[in-house]
């Protein structure tokens, strides 16, 4: 039996879409889909081994830019952010609600084998290495490896 | 063998999520026991099963739940799981 595709584009690092595309990817792998996530620019972030903020990078900027983005403890909501305590009490809600939180879709999304896939040219931007990435990052490519590997499936940009 | 899981409290999408790792562990043949509550798990958990080559052997109502009897087969794609 073909297994159907589906390839997320993980451009935002916002709490909510991250949320989003963890959703998406974990019900579709949990239905059989072949899943590949692509990181790329601030989605960047919900990856990183540092979770808070952290002056990783290389160059000074790049390590600002890295500081002020931080990691997946610190991603923002997209509205009603209120410096950073929105997430907190949106996952505090999600718990209550027996919804899966940010962390557990993520650790489901491994478990199911979902492919992540780290965006070469925005890592060469913020100067981030792969040993800076979660371990489950198998591999660093570029868009036409990805459009590649996802031919005949379906593509979302989130 | 049977085995069980209650994704009663669990919401979209882990209660597919479950579903699908538990599957894994068991063997070919096996069946699961998986108690569900109405409206969507219902719907989705026989359906995917089935679309992924398992067998529902049985749907039963108890009190405000069910129970939904998955029979594992050989040929059903439940493998891909980082285990």
């Amino acid at each position: 039996m073909e297994r159907k595709k589906l390839s997320i584009v993980c451009f935002s690092g916002d709490f909510d879409k991250a949320l989003a595309a963890f959703t998406l990817a974990t019900g579709a792998a949990a239905v059989n889909w072949e899943v590949k996530m692509f990181f790329t620019f601030w989605g960047l972030n919900i990856l990183k081994k540092k979770t808070g903020r952290s002056w990783i990078g290389s160059g000074i900027l790049a390590r600002v830019f890295n500081f002020l983005m931080g990691g997946k403890r610190t991603l923002p909501l997209s509205r009603l952010n209120f410096g950073g305590a929105s997430p907190v009490l949106m996952t505090g809600m999600m718990r209550k609600s027996n919804v899966a939180t940010l962390d557990e879709l993520i650790d489901a999304a491994k478990e199911l084998n979902v492919d992540f896939v780290a965006c070469e040219m925005a890592m060469h931007i913020l100067g981030i290495k792969k040993d800076d990435l979660d371990d489950h990052v198998q591999s660093v490519a570029g868009v036409a490896t990805f459009l590649d590997a996802s031919k005949d499936g379906h593509i979302i940009f989130i | 063998m049977l085995h069980s899981i209650d994704i009663t409290k669990e919401r979209c999408p882990m209660t597919m999520v479950k579903v699908k790792l538990k599957l894994s562990q068991i063997g070919d043949g096996d069946t699961l026991d998986v108690l569900l509550a109405e409206g969507e798990p219902l719907e989705s958990v026989p359906r995917t099963a089935e679309e992924q080559g398992h067998s529902v052997e049985e749907i039963r109502k108890e009190g405000a739940c069910y129970h939904v009897i998955i029979r594992k087969q050989a040929s059903g794609s439940s493998g891909t799981v980082s285990r």
